[in-house]
């Protein structure tokens, strides 16, 4: 546990992404199996403990601790792990010639311990550990490790240990289990390739970069194909046929983590015999009446651990389907866009499922044309799904399917956010990296005389711009009420903020009875006095007409 | 006693009406009491200033000569009556001549602490405890997740990375008064006899520990030409050149930064800190609670910190327990920033 600990430790503080990589190869160099494995799968996100949870850990320190001070602590720390490693005190009895429990001996006891007995053996655990082993030890059984090393840095780095290429793991992943034995063999070159061969792999998908509207005049129209760009999330579904003749089929996030078992309107669709072997690039969406529902209609769906059929009826789920991967067997990655947009269209129409469609290509000759689609996507057929799109995707005709995010075949050209001037009404100290500042603000606009609260924002700004706010509301608080500070807001004094946001709805939750989607900061308005923010009523007109966006700016400008 | 008798809370800071003193007033103040030379405590500017010798030494170094109107300088122990207040300073263990001030009326006595701690420090006096009826504390570490290990280990941790990475210079940020200083110390005593090179912000106070006969070694100034030389080496600087232009000369540098903040994993990503060093010359938890328990006040203020965790444990031992807020107290970053104008 301690060698692991130190890693977890390093990492965490390591900010550079190639140094990152270079203290998990040394890992994976130096550490024996079956111990790296398990690190691989704890920071994979691949193992996890029935009975391991938060609450158990709140409950330990509960015991040893007195609430309140343990309630300032988490709040100043910001992470439950942390505190608690922190704050757990020094064994009563001496236990100094116990070894430290290693990363096996912890993996095998948590699995092979019954609820009963998992409250004792943790706290020994936490005895024997030093603060850094406490620390990771409950990052590890909570599942959140959040060092800032994703699965596919992780991959990488093993990928490294034999020059090997991180989609080489990528493509048998899926198959393997910890401690990955097969995997290290075959990656430092003693093994071949490790056979069970997933039928249903994740593909590392194809990214879009950014448009940036300077490049129009590098680009010419008809090179590309344009796609709404739906605000859902982006999907790959996987159907395939194990050696035993067996079909598996698995709906996996952009990030290769496994969806299915949130989805199971999906799945059955998935699972029908006449679907055949394919995989679908797509966007998974909320469809009701074959109209597509806003985003936060669709996070009813989303990080659920218990799917009830009265939610699936509720809120069926569907697929909008872009590109076509794999069919029969046949890797269509090195297709171009085009070609594989054709079979994608004869595969959707050939299964004329309604729970997949294509989404559709919008037409366009110039770059003002498609300016005028972005702005105005009703005018060119996509009707009562305005809401729902949030920008538009431009593919190159000729681009193949490159994993990752390769330059100049794909961008992502977003609509203009609404816009709307609001007074900074009160500020919380933020989490972890931010616990010094106060970074969360909630702001409002008028309703007659008085400010009425209309969201919340925590990003939008720079850390210079952080330190100025922050600045702003230590001088000028009017109460504090624990961890919030109200400010002095009036007609005469107050900050306004410009919000920029990408959607409105009608809100029970707070008290103007308005949530915005997607809030932040676009800029602070030293300048502007609070009583020219703006008035609720203007938020209200603008749900009225259906969220209509101001005209169009030119091109350029 | 009632420790409102002998002092007040004013915007100027804590202020003794039967002496007419403040302590360490954040305003300009005619006459005032000072426990240290850091600039949130010390400020220039007032009329008239009794201090120890060393702090009024540290005033003058980093204000000019003119900082005050008047000085007069108190030792450790000694004392002197105020308008039938006996006034007395006693180690406070923080910095080189750091005090704990004490007021004794005809009611019962009250000890304002100041900032102090009661670890290990080779540069200056221990603390002492004075018991008192009342205590005016500091609570900078007032939460129970900070414990602040033995300093020794985290020097040694220092030297390891020395070790382990020999092409690389490592950066240590250092408070200028008191913390760095103590660090080279403790880098001393742990054998290690190469020159240590500091940034020119510390030059002033660094020469004045030495002047004082706390023997810190071969301790040479950081010039332009020097930084893209100094691998291997170890540099203190004060915190908040790590992340500037200066610190990017050096070869491949590792960031280090001395401080009990450093006990808080995101307390030192926020910094971009690689190294974090747990080396604090405030009490920590335990050693706060403990002082509390041991002066037997049973009236107790905190200045300054996380006044409400320390206050609702005072009130879980039965004792009266009041924050004070103080404004300006504390505040680290404007110190750094009068440092590097220094």
């Amino acid at each position: 546990m301690n060698r692991f600990a130190q890693l977890l430790d390093s990492l965490a503080y390591e900010p550079s992404r190639n140094n990152k990589l270079r203290l998990l190869a040394d890992y994976f160099r130096v550490t024996p199996d079956p111990e790296r494995g398990f690190a691989l799968a704890a920071m994979t996100g691949a193992l996890s403990f029935a009975h391991a949870k938060a609450s158990l850990i709140r409950a330990l320190i509960a015991e040893r601790t007195d609430p309140v001070l343990f309630a300032m602590s988490y709040d100043y720390v910001g992470d439950l792990s942390e505190t608690v490693a922190l704050l757990w005190p020094a064994p009563q009895t001496e236990r100094r010639n116990i070894a430290a429990p290693s990363l096996s001996d912890v993996v095998h006891g948590l699995q092979q311990a019954d609820k009963k007995e998992l409250p004792q053996l943790l706290a020994s655990w936490l005895d024997d550990l030093d603060e850094t082993g406490r620390w990771a030890l409950l990052k590890l059984i909570t599942g959140a490790l959040r060092i800032g090393v994703s699965q596919r840095l992780a991959k990488t780095a093993v990928a490294a240990l034999g020059g090997k290429e991180p989609n080489e793991i990528e493509e048998v992943w899926h198959g393997l289990v910890p401690p990955y034995l097969d995997l290290f063999a075959w990656v430092e070159g003693r093994e071949d390739r490790p056979k069970a061969l997933d039928p249903a792999p994740f593909r590392t998908p194809m990214l879009a970069h950014a448009l940036d509207e300077a490049d129009f005049d590098k680009l010419d129209p008809a090179d590309f194909s344009a796609e709404w760009k739906w605000d859902g999330i982006r999907v790959q579904a996987c159907v395939g046929t194990d050696e035993e003749g067996r079909r598996v089929a698995r709906l996996y996030s952009r990030t290769g983590e496994d969806l299915s078992k949130s989805f199971p309107d999906l799945m059955e669709m998935l699972c029908e015999p006449h679907f055949g072997d394919a995989t679908i690039d797509g966007e998974l969406l909320v469809l009701i009446e074959r109209q597509v529902q806003s985003f936060s209609t669709l996070q009813q769906r989303l990080n659920r651990k218990s799917v009830s059929p009265k939610l699936v009826m509720q809120y069926p789920a569907h697929i909008r389907a872009y590109d076509l991967l794999a069919e029969d067997g046949e890797d269509l990655r090195e297709l171009s866009f085009v070609d594989r947009r054709a079979r994608l269209e004869s595969f959707i129409t050939r299964l004329g499922h309604p729970r997949l469609d294509l989404s559709p290509d919008v037409p366009f000759d110039s770059w003002e044309a498609l300016a005028q689609a972005r702005h105005d996507p009703a005018s060119v057929g996509a009707q009562d799904e305005t809401e729902a799109i949030e920008g538009i995707m431009l593919k190159r005709r000729d681009s193949i399917y490159v994993p990752g995010r390769p330059k100049g075949l794909w961008f992502k050209w977003k609509r203009d956010p609404f816009n709307v001037d609001a007074v900074l009404m009160y500020a919380q100290r933020g989490h972890g990296r931010r616990s010094s500042f106060y970074s969360d603000f909630t702001f409002g606009v008028w309703k007659g005389a008085e400010l009425v609260p209309v969201g919340k924002a925590y990003f939008g700004f720079t850390d210079a711009e952080l330190k100025e706010l922050d600045k702003y509301i230590r001088n000028h608080t009017r109460n504090r009420f624990g961890p919030v500070r109200e400010l002095d807001f009036s007609t005469e004094q107050g900050l306004v903020l410009e919000i920029a946001f990408e959607g409105l709805a009608r809100s029970t939750r707070h008290k103007s009875g308005l949530a915005m989607r997607f809030p932040r900061i676009s800029r602070i308005r030293w300048d502007k006095p609070a009583r020219d923010a703006d008035l609720i009523s203007t938020l209200e007109g603008l749900l009225e007409q259906g969220l209509r966006r101001s005209p169009p700016k030119g091109l350029g400008d | 006693m009632a420790l409102s008798d002998l002092l007040t809370l004013t915007p100027a800071g804590l202020y003794c009406a039967a002496a007419d003193v403040y302590l360490d007033p954040v305003r300009s103040v005619p006459r005032a009491l000072i426990t240290h030379g850091h600039s949130d405590h010390a400020r220039a500017g007032h009329g008239a200033v009794l201090a120890t010798r060393e702090t009024l030494a540290i005033m003058g170094l980093r204000y000019g000569a003119k900082f005050c109107e008047q000085q007069q300088a108190l030792a450790y122990g000694e004392s002197i009556t105020l308008n039938g207040i006996e006034v007395s300073f006693h180690p406070a263990g923080h910095v080189l001549g750091s005090a704990q001030i004490r007021l004794r009326g005809p009611s019962g006595s009250v000890v304002v602490s100041g900032d102090y701690k009661r670890a290990f420090d080779p540069t200056c006096a221990p603390f002492e405890l004075v018991r008192c009826d009342a205590f005016v504390t500091e609570a900078t570490f007032g939460l129970p997740v900070f414990r602040h290990p033995d300093a020794a280990g985290e020097v040694a941790k220092l030297l390891r990375s020395c070790a382990v990475f020999p092409e690389r210079a490592h950066l240590v940020g250092a408070y200028s008064l008191g913390k760095a200083q103590r660090v080279m110390k403790l880098l001393r005593l742990a054998g290690w006899d190469r020159p240590i090179w500091i940034h020119g912000a510390l030059e002033k106070i660094t020469q004045f520990y030495q002047d004082e006969g706390i023997d810190l070694g071969d301790i040479r100034k950081v010039s332009a030409t020097d930084r893209a030389k100094l691998a291997g080496e170890i540099i203190l600087c004060p915190p908040g050149q790590l992340a500037d232009l200066w610190s990017r000369k050096f070869p491949d540098p590792v960031t280090a930064f001395a401080s009990g903040w450093m006990r808080v994993r995101a307390r030192a990503r926020q910094r971009g800190v690689e190294l974090p060093l747990v080396i604090s010359d405030h009490v920590d938890w335990d050693d706060l609670c403990a002082t509390i328990r041991e002066t037997g006040a049973s009236e107790i203020w905190v200045t300054h910190g996380a006044e409400e965790a320390i206050v609702h444990w005072c009130e879980t031992q039965g004792l009266d327990a009041r924050p004070l807020n103080i404004l300006g107290y504390g505040d680290e970053d404007a110190e750094t920033v009068a440092e590097d104008a220094a």
